[in-house]
């Protein structure tokens, strides 16, 4: 009986999970689109792609599949959460990747090692047409574009809530005055928590100068002490919108995610500057699939595909047929595309050494108070266990006598 | 009969309160109306709606649950056949030295046998010049590994309480060796076996870093697939997702238990009966 209704109840989960409805839309695309894919003869290929999470549409047009159904190709669709996690990934070696979307300074690494494929665009027709090089073209520039086709850009950003800052701040030194102490958020990743203290000290943040970053760290912990900031990546979101924290540093186009759930929220972009960054789909050289893969990065330009991305990751996009187009909800927002900004700079790869050296200081940052509660705590514990074992030794030993008599 | 104090039992309910009050907060919200997770607004059946339409993560589900119960089959089998082998060794030495390598993957942190695994399957895909070794198989493999120690540690015990002379006397009766041992030790071992097969179960599915490190472009795992959410928000169709979960289980472990209680009640009668 116990056997018959597990194996149901197994299959019932099983089976539920076949229950994907797939959704065929050929109306979204004109005829002749719709031959060109056709005729790339990439029926029953594979294609590997290694994107981040959360960032491609799948409520709107279910993107994957509709490049599936135009093609007949097979995606294959995996998801990172960090550059160099992506990296150690490929690096590992035994994986083969078509399409890998890397942010600005892991493609600069990844060309220094060889480790990209340079783009063939003649078979991305849709690069020459739809892409903005004016606004956007000095981000890839130094053979930056012969590898690499820019899906997002963005720049950090400061938020804070309006029912605690009361004048619109201006400088990132606010995130170190003590009346807002426990309601600070940080950025809990090494190079975008530097950059924050780098740019309040007016330094270059692709320094190599060990003084510079020491004296970064030295602000971060003392950040740490008055403050107390959280670091945080994607708890962000409940954590701003609830109301009760009234600084977060983030990327711009999330701002415009938390404010639809609280409009107590403000944004503005510090004097001293931000941060400015892209990511961009690119082939790694151990692609099997160089021909998929181009045709992937062309159907990513599609204005329909185009404008469904951007409008589900709300980062700003370099497609003019998205930028044109009056449907477009995001075009209009000064956080997303912000008008004329000033000291903005973007990050560059840096130097083994050094990246060795900043984990190091991110590491000293991040575990400075912790130790002293948890020494206090490891020591008490380890003493009532040897209390106890001394008592119970006399208990035994008191036994003992009052049994030989 | 003890009976527990009231300091126990006021214990004993707040240790419940810790176990699940994270899974109901989870599975509250997993109806809630709008995307907020700390104000409930309507009920809702939206997430359910939209797991079902995201193909990846249906994806992600569907491979971890056909890894993990492959990979459990698998390892349940060999583990079976091994602690048989393990329990009819005469040499204590041997026997000693076979256990403690079986306890390896179990003692080894799980980044290690993770890292290790790669590079293992890095260089055998060398060997046979091949690109990309990483996939299904690999990760199938890395995971029996895995589990082999849980499975055989959980059969041995009941290997060493069955009598070794019901399976000479069954031979002496006239069976095949093959047919004594399926009819008289496995029915023996069988708890052990089922034991060792839903902790087997079990790992596989919880598994995150041995899965990270030999996993392929072509085969990714749910834990996997929500990790890599940390840059932006967790949607709430993954409480959806973990409310289905737990569900599952929940109902599978309830109509386990019913089952259990009701053959001990059966044996109980026997014993009575033929007493």
């Amino acid at each position: 009986m116990k056997k018959f209704f597990s194996v149901i109840i197994a299959l019932v989960v099983i089976l539920s999970v076949f229950t994907v409805p797939v959704y065929a839309e050929d109306e979204l695309f004109s005829a002749e689109t719709v031959e060109y894919y056709k005729n790339l003869g990439l029926q029953g290929t594979v294609l590997n792609v290694y994107n981040w999470g959360e960032y491609i549409d799948d409520e709107e047009i279910d993107v994957i599949t509709e490049f599936e159904n135009l093609t007949g190709c097979d995606v294959n669709y995996t998801t990172f959460e960090s550059n160099e996690n992506m990296y150690s990934k490929l690096s590992g070696g035994g994986v083969s990747y078509d399409i890998i979307i890397p942010s600005d300074y892991m493609i600069e690494r990844l060309i220094s090692e060889d480790m990209l494929l340079p783009l063939d665009y003649a078979n991305i027709p849709n690069y020459s047409k739809y892409f903005d090089s004016e606004k956007y073209g000095h981000l890839v520039e130094n053979d930056i574009s012969k590898y690499a086709v820019i899906y997002n850009v963005g720049t950090t950003i400061l938020i804070y809530n309006k029912n605690y800052v009361k004048e619109v701040p201006t400088s990132w030194k606010v995130l170190w005055d003590e009346q807002y102490k426990g309601k600070v958020l940080m950025f809990n990743n090494p190079r975008d928590a530097f950059a924050v203290a780098q740019f309040a000290l007016g330094q270059d943040i692709n320094t190599t100068e060990k003084a510079d970053w020491d004296a970064a760290a030295e602000l971060l912990m003392e950040q740490r002490k008055s403050v107390k900031p959280e670091y945080v990546m994607d708890e962000v979101f409940i954590k701003m919108e609830s109301g009760e924290y009234a600084f977060a540093t983030y990327y711009a186009g999330d701002y415009e995610l938390m404010v639809e759930n609280n409009p107590d929220l403000g944004f503005v972009f510090p004097e001293e500057g931000v941060n400015t960054f892209y990511d961009a789909l690119c082939i790694p050289s151990a692609a099997q699939n160089k021909k998929g893969a181009e045709a992937f990065i062309n159907f990513m330009m599609e204005p329909e595909i185009a404008l469904a991305n951007a409008e589900y990751i709300y980062y700003a996009t370099p497609n003019k047929a998205v930028l044109e187009n009056e449907e477009y909800s995001l075009v209009d927002s000064k956080a997303v595309y912000p008008q004329a900004l000033e000291n903005v700079q973007a990050f560059h790869n840096l130097p083994v050494d050094t990246l060795q050296y900043m984990n190091s200081l991110w590491m000293k940052v991040k575990g400075e108070n912790d130790a002293q509660g948890l020494y206090v705590a490891f020591f008490s514990v380890i003493f009532a266990v040897a209390v106890i074992i001394i008592i119970n030794i006399l208990k035994k030993k008191r036994m003992k006598k009052y049994y030989e008599v | 009969m003890t009976k527990t104090s009231l300091l126990s039992k006021f214990c004993l309910a707040l240790v419940f309160v810790f176990l699940y009050a994270p899974m109901v907060v989870m599975m509250v919200f997993s109806f809630n109306g709008t995307e907020s997770t700390y104000i409930f607004e309507g009920f809702s059946l939206q997430w359910y709606e939209k797991l079902f339409h995201d193909k990846v993560t249906m994806d992600a589900l569907k491979n971890t649950v056909i890894l993990a119960i492959v990979s459990a089959a698998i390892a349940t089998v060999m583990g079976t056949l091994a602690a048989v082998g393990i329990n009819a060794m005469r040499n204590k030495y041997v026997k000693s030295s076979v256990m403690t390598v079986t306890n390896i993957p179990m003692m080894n942190p799980e980044i290690v046998t993770g890292i290790s695994m790669m590079l293992l399957f890095v260089f055998a895909g060398a060997i046979f010049n091949k690109r990309d070794v990483l996939g299904f198989w690999t990760i199938l493999i890395a995971h029996v590994t895995f589990q082999l120690p849980y499975v055989i540690l959980s059969i041995l015990p009941k290997l060493r309480q069955t009598d070794n002379r019901i399976y000479e006397a069954a031979q002496d009766l006239g069976c095949p060796p093959v047919q004594a041992f399926f009819k008289v030790v496995f029915p023996a071992i069988l708890p052990g076996i089922i034991a060792g097969a839903i902790m087997a179960f079990t790992l596989s599915l919880d598994d995150f870093i041995i899965s990270y490190f030999t996993n392929g472009p072509d085969f990714q795992t749910l834990p996997i697939h929500i990790f890599s959410m940390t840059k932006k928000r967790v949607k709430p169709d993954m409480y959806a997702l973990s409310t289905l979960i737990f569900g599952a289980m929940f109902i599978l472990l309830i109509l386990m238990n019913v089952a259990q209680s009701r053959s001990d009640k059966k044996q109980r009668r026997k014993q009575k009966e033929e007493s």
